[in-house]
């Protein structure tokens, strides 16, 4: 009977043991498996503004005319019920935590072009109660109209006023309706998805693709070679709020 | 029981309004079917034709949820042919004619989906 027991008590922990070894040893291995699949470039994309550049013809609004159409963005009469994908903002207002007093005035006097920065932690998705805006795998802070209710929690969590509420049909408010691309509905916030339907075809934003002056340029971050990269180490960058932590990876270069 | 006569007259007339349906269907030998108008020349949808009546509904609910948060935009059919997922691209290229035929059913059915509520809809003389 002792012997019995002890023979069963050496199998059980040999087993144990073995199974164990076992389990560890797959989860080694998977977990091989998927830092090499990682290491196999993850986009993130960015955007790099050159407010020197932008606005050289007075008056211009080519990115913001192009995204307006590309994005069936309606146009309110009343200012309360505006709905914005990219606009401009004056220097201070979009860089308040900057003292610009005595800075060239070729870059504070012009007003700064901002838009969804598609934040590294973006606090609109954290709040979001039904997922209905989520970060995608490359960066991009997307939304699912399809899903929002309109509780306008991320209007209040950004800090940046980069989304807009639908608070009337917008159908009959937009000007050149854009068949390709759908409408919201009354009741939904919407905001600048960096043309996920565009970057789906290989394209840069259509943004990026209207300006004349090539003032703002797309691109991956993670990769070194880049141009944004390449921008962003020749020259000093600011970042709308960077002290909030969201991690905006719109880039404005000074 | 005076009333006798009076409540089977009402009975009679009210059963008689509340099975219309049935006896109309009966006297025409078969119920009103609505009758989608198929223009494409194409010989089969995505998937086939009575697979695609049953579930085209839940087919869509997928694409949506494909494209929109998955960010994959290729549908795989079950017969190896690839298509891109899109309501007013894909489905309403081969049928143009929302009115004839996805109101056809819906509104048979007093079904009310508000794909058109955002996604525009082609252009039709009406």
């Amino acid at each position: 009977m002792g012997e019995d027991r002890r023979r069963f008590l050496k199998l059980a922990g040999l087993t144990a043991l073995c199974a164990a070894g076992k389990g560890s040893l797959a989860r080694l291995a998977g977990a091989e498996t998927t830092a090499a699949g990682g290491a196999a470039k993850q986009v993130r994309w960015a955007m790099v503004v050159d407010p020197r550049k932008c606005l050289e013809k007075e008056g211009c609004t080519a990115c913001i005319d192009a995204c307006n159409h590309a994005h069936n963005v309606p146009s309110f009469d009343n200012p309360k019920h505006e709905v914005k994908w990219i606009w401009k903002e004056p220097f201070a207002d979009a860089f308040p935590d900057q003292d610009a007093r005595y800075v060239d005035p070729a870059l504070t006097a012009k007003p700064a072009l901002v838009f969804c920065n598609h934040c590294d932690n973006p606090p609109c998705v954290r709040v979001c109660p039904t997922q209905a805006t989520w970060k995608r795998g490359d960066g991009v802070v997307m939304m699912d109209w399809h899903r929002c209710i309109g509780c306008r929690y991320c209007m209040a969590a950004c800090p940046y006023g980069s989304r807009s509420f639908n608070w009337e049909d917008p159908r009959p408010h937009i000007k050149d309706l854009n068949p390709d691309f759908p409408t919201r509905t009354k009741g939904v916030v919407e905001k600048c998805t960096f043309c996920d339907e565009r970057l789906d075809k290989g394209q840069p934003p259509a943004c990026v693709a209207a300006c004349p002056e090539k003032a703002m340029i797309f691109g991956d971050l993670n990769d070194p070679d880049s141009e944004v990269r390449r921008l962003l180490r020749s020259r000093f960058a600011l970042r709308r709020r960077a002290s909030l932590g969201t991690q905006p990876e719109v880039f404005y270069l000074v | 029981m005076r009333d006798r006569g009076l409540i089977l007259t009402g009975l009679t007339i009210f059963l008689a309004l509340l099975l219309a349906p049935v006896w109309q269907a009966a006297l025409r030998g078969s119920a009103r079917k609505p009758e989608p108008k198929i223009v494409t020349k194409a010989k089969q949808c995505v998937e086939p034709t009575a697979e695609m009546r049953r579930n085209h509904m839940q087919l869509l609910n997928t694409w949506r949820d494909t494209v929109v948060r998955r960010d994959q935009r290729t549908y795989l059919a079950a017969d190896g042919k690839t298509v891109t997922m899109s309501l007013s691209g894909t489905c309403m290229s081969c049928h143009p004619n929302k009115k004839e035929f996805c109101d056809a059913c819906h509104n048979y059915l007093a079904v009310n989906p508000y794909c058109w509520e955002c996604h525009i809809e082609p252009k039709e003389k009406s």
